[in-house]
């Protein structure tokens, strides 16, 4: 068997990595120290805007709980003497924080959670992991180291020696903490009157004690219970408040505790913002927007989005994903240093030096563009590099525009397709961009069925889209759609008119019924068999004409805009498109890896004697290679004498033309080692185990490669 | 009503203690029988069980404040190391005796020292001539210590010959204590479970100052009503009684009804506690969302309660993988070539369940299957082509911090 354990986030390396570095395959060198720069300053602005838009989509949960803090310990403050607080059993306030599954997430949300606490409701802030507590001692010695160190940073300078002495020998008791947090209240009533107003106007006279329990899912059960008991008697001296966050649903609290220890909590209940929520604001914003230069290509946005959806669910991982994909892009493609905004375009495309000019023509996307120009311009573009420059200047400026409108167009369309029944094209806008870069949209078969749906559209919903349409395209910067919009508002006048000249029409309808009240029971049905075919055959009303005008208005402006990049001249600098390389590091195959390398050790060694045809066992492999290419021929239990002896079998295969088939006892003893090691090695890999059942055998745990 | 008597205390002590112990009168009493005048020895050690909130704390606590004497109250749960133990009860021994708040550090690491330190702490204060009393609450914890402490705390009064007490507070039996060895036994008492009556006389004793006495107890006769069925804790019958004081007295605040007016108190009580019993007794919503509730008048049903959150949002595979391991777990490994595979041949229906199998799996439960059997099931339950990728890998190891799977052997 094969488990992966992710690494835990070591201490950041600081790995100053350079240009050096950057560019060390020599055939793409160009404009390395540019590119390296580029690339740096690009992720850094992605970078603090992912931070910002995780600040604000937390900004409400990290509200609540602040406002639960100080509601949490105030209200019994204020009034202790009251009955019902002295008959009511002291709860330990508690916060269950739900926040989904991708584990991933977590850190930084528990991170941007301490940071708040600190800076608003109380310095003493805890974060317990179940890994660092496996007994009730452990997690008293975690939670007061990290008390009382987060004291030592607040008034470093007063007692640090007091402090230190006092940190030697501690007894992990409650009451050593009681007094420890009375002694540092007590100081901070006492300080000067500057400092006193610096404190106090950030945290409150007694601050609470937050013990954040991280992964609640993974404490064991005693622990937990010892600590809700403990602490829940002292409640009256420590103002403690718990945050237990939960990664699958709030009903673990119930099957981690007994009721008796539950009935000392009093639990509330916050919810953080669903992960697919946050990836589709993260989409949003780096991807439809012209920001960042940098693009991701379909093929290469579907890996990443797969992986989040199949896999992990982590935004995280989403965005760690992407800036690899910057990485990759601003590394492999040496014109990448032409990625960049609008404004530097011009200086970079004048100094591109002549190598990176034939790096353009070498484009594929180029060489389309040049066939379908006439000769004398082809000559030009191919021989003449300032004239190239231009060229390509001005195909990257329209590249640019090309995708502000496509954004702009883009969300104009998604406002029409989100709302269809079905939604053949998608709920979300990511999809929708998807399909978009995929291929020409129009010429899909849920493009055809969603325009279909459109038409049957009523009138309200339409009025309001268009409306949104409007929005979406005055927000957008460029000005290339005022005719647009005029047209989107004329229409929307025209469904005003329609109204009003609908109402005059009812009226006259509703008196012709008027009329007809007073026939008899064959008349009446003989006028409503006319109004049927009537109807049938009727003209399309005024309102549906211009429904059908609105979509076939929609459609052009889709065939205009929504091209996909792929079709664009120059489109690989600014899109990132290589799906191969990004699926091989993101979404890794380990066992598979494992067992080519052990079946086929050429794949990896590249040493031509390795190659082997077929099926057959080459005595040039690694030992190892050997052996598990013999276990794979094996069942569940494999007898190790047969297999020592197909093994020497085959290693001596090699020296068979010397002669002697019957080899002497020290060259067995040498296979026999040789053997003994790799069969240990295959045992590290998990392959084998030893077996208690027979003593002379190992027992396969895979079946086969896959 | 048996009177507490004893010629060696004070009446007015006595009095005083009767009024704050209610219906536990004929333990105290036996109590003090045993402990004797203050300079006689009593019985080594006492073992005092009962159930939760039967009131053996409580009533040690008031007995040996109200009559002054010398004691040491230690919690096992809280103290969990040996060494912890014995310096606490050390520390208190210091602190007790001299009065002053001077206590210095103590280092007791084991029985032995302890003895040793006893001795000397016993002696330097003046407390040779009364009976010291150790009260080791939640005193299962002991066993969970190093072999020797309890029976060494048993015939603590023969190990350090003083004038001491052991008293061990529990919820279990005594002979789930007794080591395979032998001890030395205690003398065994048990606090039975207080009756209706006696929850509704002690609950009633602490009325609210606005408001009556009868009135209160009329109130409590109600919720009694509805929460002994579920409960029979008197700490958490008393949170819930004045959680939902409140919401009683609304008629009578708002003037539509009077003190005396039991029925309509009672129509107006009866469902809402009923809610209370579904929600705050169950912890499933808390007791300040349901104050904050009951302020507002709005209905619990707005809330929903930590159970209602069930729906567990997972990837795409993970959904696959937990379906896997289901089946895996549940289905007999014969079966597997019938379900999973394509072209699995024919199967003679009458003998394919061997006869044991008929029962239901889900009555055995869960199974232990190895890794690949999941996956290969995975592979096999998942419409297109799944590559045996590491983030498959990864999300078995989540869901092991999870405890949706569990590593067995």
């Amino acid at each position: 068997g094969c488990f992966v354990f992710k690494p835990r986030t070591k201490k950041r390396r600081l790995s100053e990595k350079t240009a050096h570095d950057f560019g060390s395959t020599s055939e793409n060198s160009e404009d390395i120290e540019l590119r390296f720069v580029t690339c740096q300053s690009l992720w850094n602005q992605i970078k603090s805007e992912t931070e910002q838009i995780q600040e604000d989509l937390n900004k409400q949960l990290l509200d609540n709980l602040v406002s639960f803090l100080s509601r949490s310990h105030s209200d019994f403050q204020e009034k202790t003497t009251e009955w019902t607080c002295r008959m009511k059993f002291r709860e330990i306030p508690t916060a269950a924080l739900v926040l989904g599954v991708n584990v991933t997430d977590h850190d930084l949300t528990f991170r941007g959670l301490s940071d708040v606490l600190q800076d608003n409701v109380t310095p003493y802030v805890a974060l317990l992991e179940a890994k660092d507590c496996p007994g009730i001692k452990h997690l008293m010695q975690k939670l007061m180291g990290q008390l009382m160190n987060c004291d030592i940073v607040v008034d470093s300078l007063e007692d640090e020696d007091c402090v230190q002495a006092s940190q030697n020998k501690i007894r992990c008791s409650m009451p050593s903490l009681i007094s420890w947090y009375e002694s540092v209240t007590k100081k901070t009533d006492s300080e000067t009157p500057r400092k006193k107003r610096n404190s106090s106007s950030r945290h409150w006279q007694s601050p609470p004690v937050v013990v954040i329990f991280k992964d609640m899912e993974s404490f064991t059960t005693k622990v937990l219970q010892d600590f809700i008991v403990i602490s829940s008697q002292h409640i009256h001296e420590l103002p403690l408040v718990l945050i237990f966050g939960i990664a699958t649903s709030p009903m673990i609290i119930h099957r981690l505790l007994p009721h008796s220890v539950s009935s000392l909590l009093c639990i509330e209940l916050f919810q953080s913002l669903s992960c697919k929520e946050h990836l589709a604001t993260i989409i949003d914003k780096l991807l439809l927007t012209t920001r960042f230069p940098f693009k991701l290509g379909e093929k290469v946005l579907q890996v990443l989005i797969n992986i989040f959806l199949y896999h992990d669910f982590s935004v995280q991982n989403f965005i760690k994903g992407f800036q690899l994909c910057i990485v990759e892009h601003f590394f492999s493609q040496p014109l990448s240093v032409l990625c960049c905004h609008l404004v530097d375009i011009k200086k970079r495309v004048y100094s591109l030096s002549n190598d990176q000019c034939e790096n353009i023509r070498r484009l594929p996307s180029f060489r389309s563009y040049v066939e379908k120009q006439e000769s004398g311009k082809q000559i030009e573009l191919l021989t003449n590099d300032s004239f190239l420059k231009e060229e390509t200047e001005k195909l990257l400026e329209d590249l640019h525009v090309y995708h502000e409108n496509y954004v702009s167009i883009l969300r104009c369309l998604h406002v029409f397709t989100s709302s269809l029944p079905k939604y053949p094209l998608g709920k979300q806008i990511r999809e929708l961009h998807c399909a978009c870069l995929e291929n020409r949209v129009w010429e899909t078969e849920e493009y055809e069925s969603s325009l279909q749906l459109a038409r049957m559209l009523n009138k309200t919903d339409l009025v309001t889209m268009l409306q949104q349409c409007v929005e979406i395209l005055m927000s957008s910067s460029g000005k290339k759609f005022d005719k647009t919009v005029g047209k989107l508002k004329e229409f929307l006048t025209q469904f005003q008119n329609l109204e009003e000249a609908s109402q005059e029409r009812d009226v006259s309808v509703s008196s012709q019924k008027e009329l007809q009240k007073k026939t008899d029971l064959y008349h009446l049905q003989k006028t409503l068999l006319e109004m049927k075919e009537s109807r049938r055959s009727k003209k399309l009303t005024k309102f549906e004409m211009l429904r059908f005008e609105v979509v076939d208005y929609i459609d052009t402006l889709v065939r205009k805009y929504l091209v996909p990049a792929d079709n664009r001249t120059l489109h690989e600098i600014l899109y990132f498109n290589t799906a191969t390389i990004l699926r091989g590091h993101l979404n890794a195959a380990p066992r598979t890896a494992l067992h080519t390398a052990l079946n086929n050790p050429h794949w990896y060694l590249k040493n031509q004697a390795l190659k082997c045809d077929g099926g057959g066992i080459s005595n040039k492999a690694p030992d190892i290679c050997i052996v598990y290419k013999l276990h794979l021929e094996c069942g569940r239990l494999i007898n190790l004498v047969d297999w020592l002896e197909a093994f020497s079998t085959v290693v001596m295969a090699a020296e068979e033309p010397n002669g002697d088939a019957v080899s002497s006892d020290q060259v067995d003893d040498v296979i026999h080692a040789r053997f003994i090691r790799a069969v240990s090695e295959l045992e590290l890999l998990g392959f084998i185990k030893p077996s208690k059942q027979k003593t002379d055998h190992v027992a396969r745990l895979t079946w086969g490669g896959c | 009503m048996p009177n507490l008597e004893h010629p060696a205390y004070p009446a007015a002590d006595l009095l005083r203690l009767e009024s704050l112990v209610p219906c536990r009168e004929s333990q105290v009493s036996m109590l003090l029988s045993i402990f004797g005048e203050r300079q006689q020895f009593s019985f080594p050690s006492i073992f005092i069980y009962g159930h939760t909130s039967s009131g053996k704390t409580y009533v040690m606590q008031t007995l040996l404040t109200t009559l002054q004497l010398p004691h040491v109250f230690v919690n096992c749960v809280e103290y969990f190391t040996s060494r912890l133990l014995l310096e606490e009860i050390l520390l208190q021994l210091q602190s007790c005796s001299s009065g002053t708040e001077q206590s210095s550090p103590v280092h007791c690491d084991t029985l032995n020292d302890f003895v040793r330190l006893f001795k000397q702490a016993v002696t330097s204060q003046e407390l040779q001539d009364q009976t010291l009393y150790i009260v080791l609450d939640r005193a299962e914890q002991l066993r969970e210590m190093e072999a020797n402490i309890l029976p060494a705390f048993l015939r603590l009064q023969e190990l350090t010959d003083r004038n001491v007490t052991v008293i061990l507070l529990s919820e279990i039996v005594w002979e789930l204590f007794r080591p395979n060895v032998g001890c030395f036994e205690p003398f065994t008492m048990y606090f039975p479970d207080y009756s209706i009556g006696h929850l509704q006389k002690i609950l009633s004793q602490n009325h609210p100052p606005e408001y009556s006495a009868d009135f209160y107890a009329a109130y409590i006769n109600i919720l009694l009503g509805v929460f002994y069925m579920v409960c029979r804790d008197l700490k958490e019958l008393r949170h819930l009684a004045a959680l939902n004081f409140a919401k009683y007295c609304e008629p009578v605040v708002s003037g539509e009804a009077n003190e005396r007016d039991t029925r309509k108190l009672w129509k107006n009580i009866e469902p809402h506690l009923k809610k209370a019993m579904q929600t705050v007794y169950l912890r499933e919503i808390s007791s300040s969302q349901w104050e904050r509730l009951q302020h507002d008048g709005g209905e619990p049903g707005q809330l929903k309660g930590l159970s209602a959150h069930t729906h567990v949002e997972l990837p795409y595979y993970s959904k696959f993988l937990l379906i896997a391991a289901y089946l895996a777990s549940y289905n007999p490994v014969r079966t597997d070539k019938r379900f999973f595979l394509k072209h699995h041949g024919k199967i003679r229906k009458t003998n394919f369940m061997k006869k044991h199998e008929k029962t239901s799996n889900h009555l055995l439960g869960p199974k232990p299957f190895p890794l690949d059997r999941l996956l290969a099931i995975l592979y096999s339950i998942v419409d297109n082509r799944v590559a045996p990728t590491a983030n498959i890998f990864s999300q078995v190891s989540v869901y092991l911090l999870f405890y949706l799977l569990l590593v067995s052997g």
